[in-house]
């Protein structure tokens, strides 16, 4: 997805990771996905750079959809359709 | 004629049965899972056990950390104090780092003032704590197999180990067999 479509997806939930460095966001992610429906979008905030390629591997791995990122000032947002 | 008929469905029974005995073998032969031999007492190694290991359980991958000779030091509470040992293994217990606080570096050691160091970072770049990730393990079921025959050798005992909620105590054979179910397999 475009950064202007991930700007408009329907967050059911946010996960503010930013205060974490690796494993921390992933760990984040992994305790907040439980709490989510199938179908549902969740949004990871990070500052820590190899987030956004570890949400990917973990999407691809328990059968997600990794939807893209967009950049903020000094974070940035991962998005992710759970299966 | 019938005869040789059913024979030949009692052989394919057989082969049949034969392969479904080689498939099950094959299927619970490399399971979702990391066996990890974690034998160094370095703090930056330990580190990296647990990094992979919390990683590999936010995954859902099943993990199994077996803590040996050195890297036990990292699973002492300094609050615990046990009785009855001997010259020898008190003498190792004063020598030998007294739990994830008085690990060494690998390397810049520097006489304590290496981990200091790191410490320091790691709060600054909010890097979980080693006493953190051992807490965020026991909370994601990573399971600790400690080694007995290190735990006898440098006269460590049950009492002065942390309270973590899945801590187990074996020997190498254990390590051997979960290793080999394991898809991933690491030595630190």
């Amino acid at each position: 997805m475009t950064a202007d479509e991930l700007k408009s997806v329907a967050v059911a939930k946010s996960v503010d990771a930013r205060g974490t460095a690796c494993p921390g966001p992933l760990l984040e992610a992994k305790k907040t996905i439980g709490t989510i429906k199938s179908g549902d979008v969740m949004e990871i905030l990070s500052s820590d750079e190899g987030t956004k390629q570890d949400i990917p591997k973990w999407c691809g791995k328990q059968g997600h959809e990794y939807l893209g990122f967009v950049e903020e000032n000094g974070y940035f947002k991962v998005y992710m359709k759970k299966q | 004629m019938e005869n040789s008929n059913v024979n030949s469905i009692e052989q394919m029974q057989v082969q049949i049965d034969e392969l479904k005995s080689k498939i099950a073998q094959l299927e619970s032969s490399r399971k979702d899972q990391l066996s990890i031999a974690v034998v160094s007492g370095d703090l930056d190694k330990v580190l990296a056990a647990m990094v992979i290991s919390i990683a590999a359980a936010a995954m859902d991958t099943q993990v199994k950390l077996f803590f040996s000779f050195w890297s036990l030091s990292a699973l002492r509470d300094p609050k615990k104090s046990p009785k009855g040992k001997d010259l020898i293994s008190k003498m190792f217990g004063w020598m030998l780092p007294n739990g994830t606080k008085k690990l060494k570096l690998s390397n810049m050691n520097m006489v304590g003032m290496g981990p200091k160091m790191i410490s320091y970072l790691m709060k600054k770049q909010n890097v979980m704590s080693l006493e953190t990730m051992l807490k965020e393990a026991g909370e994601l079921g990573i399971e600790i197999v400690v080694c007995e025959m290190s735990m006898g050798l440098m006269g460590f005992k049950k009492e002065e180990f942390i309270d973590y909620p899945h801590l187990s105590y074996a020997g190498a054979a254990t390590f051997v067999a979960d290793a080999g179910e394991s898809s991933i397999q690491l030595f630190i």
